[in-house]
């Protein structure tokens, strides 16, 4: 199970050691990857009266379609709002918020930025946030390791959006879960810091294989830290080859205008399919 | 029915924190479809849920097996078998013009060492039938 929230890793699970069949005493259950038997006990079918009326029903639906609309919906809405949504993600420690406080503050007017920030527990973020001006909304999801697009959708009614150019979700530090809830986002970036490992992208492909945007955080430190850069770009490549790669330091500020020329380069491109000022209803 | 002692203790953590891993959550979804369809049926009780899962979904089978255990007690589905269908990935190579299944999670066509396949299968996280009575 994932240390970060308690859910599972991404794909099969795979429990490396002796095979079982040599000298163990007992018979517990070894971990199976699916077994269909019955591993509990629970009422018998032979118990049940109604048997024989057994029918299979189709039913063919998607589980996280519900989050799906709502994103979409939160989409339409970001989009007639002219406004450029970031899904910011990482483990937990790689700079979220350190790296969205020093675009804030670098950027100044030249663009304005709003921030979701996700967090277990805590509302240290938004009150780091806040301390620099940024409009700030907190979303505490308790012990659910992820945002979703229904718990934006209320965080969005407590945010001036019309006096933003870009908002900024920061997600619940975790890179497993958020990986499939869609928040209506038009870019998910995904940080990486120097000393979580070059194969970070490798270990956590569904996350990375869904960003637009890596940020490989911490440059400053790389050298110490004995980080091969060269690796970890191959290994981003492998899993997100058409995302963009930035090399920054969100502490010294190095890299940090390439983000810059990207986020306003992206928001140009929003300005560029402006909404109809008057959409009429019966478009829909 | 007796619960599994530690199901009755993840149960419990349940109740306290409304929330948990994320398989909790898909689950809890899946099983909402489920019983919904079950009443529109008219069925009385659920023998069986078929899921199809794909690696790429993010979601853990064996994660599923356990929240739905602890989260079907006390409904029609309590008892019931869950079945995890595994859709395996399959990638298009845009260079090759051609499918093929992955070993790993990436997309690397194993002719031309293209890294950017398409998925086109393999992100699945359904329900895809019930059996009731």
């Amino acid at each position: 199970m994932c240390k970060d929230c308690g859910c599972g890793i991404v794909g099969e699970v795979h429990i490396d050691g002796p095979e079982p069949g040599h000298s163990h005493p007992h018979g517990h259950e070894h971990a199976h990857p699916h077994d269909h038997d019955h591993p509990h006990t629970h009422p018998h079918p032979h118990d049940d009266p109604s048997e024989g009326d057994r029918r299979t029903v189709s039913v063919r639906q998607a589980i996280l379609a519900k989050n799906d609309r709502l994103a979409e919906r939160n989409r339409g809405y970001f989009k007639a709002k002219g406004l450029l949504v970031l899904n910011v993600l990482s483990s937990p420690g790689s700079g979220k918020t350190a790296f969205i406080e020093r675009t804030v503050a670098d950027l100044g007017d030249r663009l304005r930025v709003g921030v979701i920030a996700g967090d277990l527990e805590t509302d240290n973020d938004a009150k780091r946030l806040r301390a620099r001006g940024v409009p700030t909304v907190q979303i505490t999801t308790g012990n659910v390791c992820h945002l979703e697009a229904e718990m934006v959708a209320r965080a969005m009614e407590k945010m001036p959006l019309d006096s933003l150019d870009v908002l900024v979700i920061e997600n619940v530090g975790n890179l497993v879960c958020p990986a499939s809830y869609d928040l209506g986002e038009d870019a998910r970036v995904v940080l990486l810091s120097v000393t979580e490992g070059e194969d970070k992208p490798l270990k956590y492909p569904v996350m990375f294989r869904t960003a637009q945007v890596v940020v490989v955080n911490k440059m400053d430190i790389a050298g110490p830290v004995g980080f091969d850069r060269d690796t970890a770009v191959r290994n981003i490549r492998r899993v997100a080859p058409e995302a963009t790669i930035l090399e920054v330091s969100a502490r010294t500020g190095q890299g940090m205008a390439q983000w810059y020329a990207y986020l306003e380069e992206r928001r140009r491109r929003e300005k560029g399919h402006p909404p109809p000022p008057s959409p009429a209803p019966s478009a829909a | 029915m007796t619960p599994r002692p530690h199901a009755a203790i993840f149960k419990q953590k349940l109740e306290g924190t409304g929330g948990g891993m994320h398989e909790v959550g898909v689950m809890e979804s899946a099983l909402g479809i489920a019983l919904k369809r079950a009443a529109d049926e008219g069925a009385q009780h659920i023998h069986q849920l078929t899921m199809r899962v794909g690696p790429l979904s993010g979601v853990v089978a064996e994660a599923l097996e356990f929240a739905f255990d602890v989260l079907s007690q006390g409904t029609i589905a309590e008892g019931a078998t869950l079945q995890v269908e595994r859709v395996p990935i399959v990638c298009y190579c845009r260079t090759c013009r051609r499918e093929f299944q992955p070993d790993d999670l990436f997309c690397e066509c194993p002719r031309c060492h293209t890294p950017d396949g398409e998925v086109r299968q393999g992100r699945e996280l359904e329900l895809a039938s019930l059996e009731v009575s």
